[in-house]
């Protein structure tokens, strides 16, 4: 909708002048923590996360080793995130959480990702009956809230966390064919479209591997929000004690636990996981939030 | 326009009955015996095989789903395992105590999202917009629990301004003669101020882990619009013709970015009608969110499918509603032209 407003900052015209390659490093750097600071507050953040998930589990206690005789001490030196009621490391448990919050976050997107993608492009391609009737089953999924359609998904289920991811990728299946849908629908009329008909290419072939994956930059993008809403959605899920379960560590179950623990004033075993959520999850829409100002809005 | 009503409503229609189906098919067509389920882990094999001739769990899927059909459109819901009451009833009494925690966060939402999105559209890329759009980001990535917690801690709690979250009026007070359901409102009508004065301070921190969250949308959404239409050729020729600035802003940029904030209004609300079962739950809020927690924990899958098909068959409502204001707002879509996202 908007275009870019062209940036009169000093350090642009050069980079336009000069080309990128000519600047060195830092200078393009600097440059862009300030034409784009949400950006790169994002991508910092994302970094460290992902750095955390994937090394901090080999560097910390052991999440669910319980100790009577520490329960409920105040985040200090050793502990510091404090223990929660069964004398466990909260720091512990929300750095393991982090791996299992971000591996279900980002699988759930990407789930929903290729079914939504596909299930988009074959109705926003081949269009009729097909199109018509996706769409009216979009329209049922999009009126019930993401959360509320994953919460009954998971509560008809068995509560494991496999189920969790399918139920949570299929809330938000619907949004990836309506994004891929409206994007394949301008595609099409294109001429490499005629092209690569022209040249004999079966429709099939043409809708997967011609219009597909120029039809995928919103979804990109979208996945990128996605992947936020989902932790957000597994964690406010989990805090319902809906889907994950007591006593894994993850960041939902633990604010859940430590909800309890507030009114005798033990704050820390819900803020740490809690703030972790909320940090995490910005991450993602920092990122989104620049990308989809550029590719949608 | 007649036509385009009729389009819509007959479309809607359809929507209903799907949710009704897809609905009604996540909670039977799940792996597993739904009368054991629904009994609960610890019941006998008669209470299972009661439940199961009660609620008819053994006659064949058609057959159930006819008649769960033929219940709905004469609107009844089923009966809930727990209370034996009907589901319909139930949820009735529950939702004006929602409505009024729905009706406040909104308000407090379009309070602080639409003023800010505007000032942040009509200063963009200075400070107040940096800090407009790194507050729209937070909100979206706010875990409604999480904020919730934090303001029983502090408000509650630490400094005690507010009362804790036990519900909408502290135990013992006694509710103001019923007219709306709405205990401010209905303390206003009956003179009863001090029941008003209460039932607000027990909204408000409620409303606030709401409306925080709400905000973040409509916020975006009025920054780019407003963006979107000070940029429109419209707004290029009011400029030239030598139309104040202020002007321009309230009168061209706002109202014209209005249609996709009552769409984004639209959107809140349906949001809404999930994320109050957590901070029902946090509150001890006892609204229809709250009754869907209580039907989750103890697996009472009747009540919960009751919950489900109520907020989807009101947010549908809700958006007809919506695109009817539409259609009588701009001439463009009941003729059926495209328009402009």
């Amino acid at each position: 909708m908007s275009a870019p407003v062209p940036d009169r900052s000093p350090d642009f015209v050069a980079t336009e002048f000069e080309g990128p390659e000519e600047l060195p490093r830092g200078k393009r750097m600097i440059g862009m923590v300030r034409r784009k600071p949400l950006l790169v507050m994002g991508v910092t953040l994302l970094v460290l996360f992902v750095g955390l998930a994937i090394v901090g589990p080999f560097f910390v206690r052991d999440p669910l080793s319980t100790d009577v005789t520490n329960t409920f001490l105040r985040p200090s030196r050793a502990h510091w995130f404090g223990t929660d009621l069964f004398g466990r490391d909260v720091f512990a448990r929300s750095v393991h959480a982090a791996r299992l919050d971000l591996a279900i976050g980002v699988t759930i997107a990407l789930l929903a990702m290729l079914v939504g993608t596909t299930i988009g492009v074959v109705s926003g391609f081949f269009g009729g009956a097909i199109d018509e009737l996706l769409m009216r089953f979009t329209d049922v999924m999009l009126a019930f809230p993401g959360f509320v359609l994953a919460l009954i998904i998971v509560a008809a289920l068995e509560e494991t966390i496999l189920n969790v991811i399918l139920a949570v990728a299929a809330a938000f299946v619907p949004y990836f064919i309506r994004l891929t849908r409206a994007e394949v629908l301008k595609e099409r009329e294109l001429e490499y479209v005629d092209g690569a008909r022209l040249a004999g290419n079966s429709s099939w072939r043409v809708a997967f591997r011609h219009v597909m994956p120029n039809s995928l930059a919103p979804s990109i993008v979208g996945a990128t929000l996605v992947t936020g809403y989902a932790v957000l959605t597994v964690a406010g899920l989990a805090f319902l004690s809906v889907g994950i379960q007591p006593p894994t560590a993850e960041w939902g179950v633990m604010v859940g636990e430590g909800a309890k623990d507030v009114i005798t004033g033990e704050w820390w075993t819900s803020l740490f996981p809690g703030a972790m959520i909320v940090v995490a999850v910005m991450a993602f829409h920092f990122i989104g939030d620049e990308f989809a100002g550029e590719t949608t809005s | 326009m007649r036509r385009y009503l009729a389009k819509r409503l007959g479309i809607s229609l359809l929507t209903i009955f799907g949710i009704v189906v897809v609905v009604f098919f996540i909670v039977r067509v799940v792996p597993g015996d739904a009368a054991s389920l629904r009994a609960g882990p610890y019941a006998t094999a008669e209470r299972i095989q009661q439940i199961a001739d009660q609620y008819g769990l053994n006659d064949p899927m058609a057959e159930q789903f006819v008649d769960y059909m033929s219940g709905f459109v004469q609107g009844d819901l089923g009966v809930s395992i727990r209370t034996n009451q009907p589901v319909l009833t139930e949820l009735l009494d529950r939702l004006p105590a929602s409505l009024e925690l729905a009706a406040y966060s909104i308000v407090l939402a379009i309070l602080i999202g639409v003023p800010l999105g505007i000032l942040a559209a009509s200063r963009r890329g200075s400070w107040v917009d940096n800090i407009a759009r790194v507050l729209a980001v937070v909100g979206s990535s706010m875990a409604l629990f999480w904020l919730g917690l934090l303001l029983i801690f502090f408000f509650a709690f630490r400094l005690g301004w507010f009362p804790g979250p036990i519900g909408r009026l502290a135990v013992g007070t006694q509710p103001p003669t019923s007219i709306t359901g709405l205990y401010t409102v209905d303390g206003l009508l009956s003179g009863n101020l001090s029941a008003t004065w209460e039932a607000l301070r027990y909204l408000a921190l409620p409303v606030f882990t709401l409306g925080f969250v709400l905000a973040a949308p409509i916020l975006k959404m009025v920054r780019a619009a407003v963006i979107e239409s000070l940029e429109s050729d419209y707004v290029r020729t009011a400029k030239a013709v030598g139309v104040s600035k202020r002007s321009i802003l309230f009168v061209d940029g706002f109202r014209n970015a209005l249609i996709p904030v009552v769409t984004t209004i639209g959107i809140v609300l349906g949001f809404m009608l999930g994320g109050n079962i957590i901070v029902e739950f946090l509150f001890s809020w006892p609204g229809v969110g709250k009754y869907a927690f209580d039907a989750i924990s103890t697996r009472d899958l009747e009540s919960l499918q009751g919950f489900v098909i109520m907020v989807g068959v009101l947010y549908v409502v809700l958006n007809v509603v919506i695109d009817i204001a539409y259609a009588l707002i701009d001439p463009r879509i009941r003729l059926g032209k495209a328009v402009a996202p």
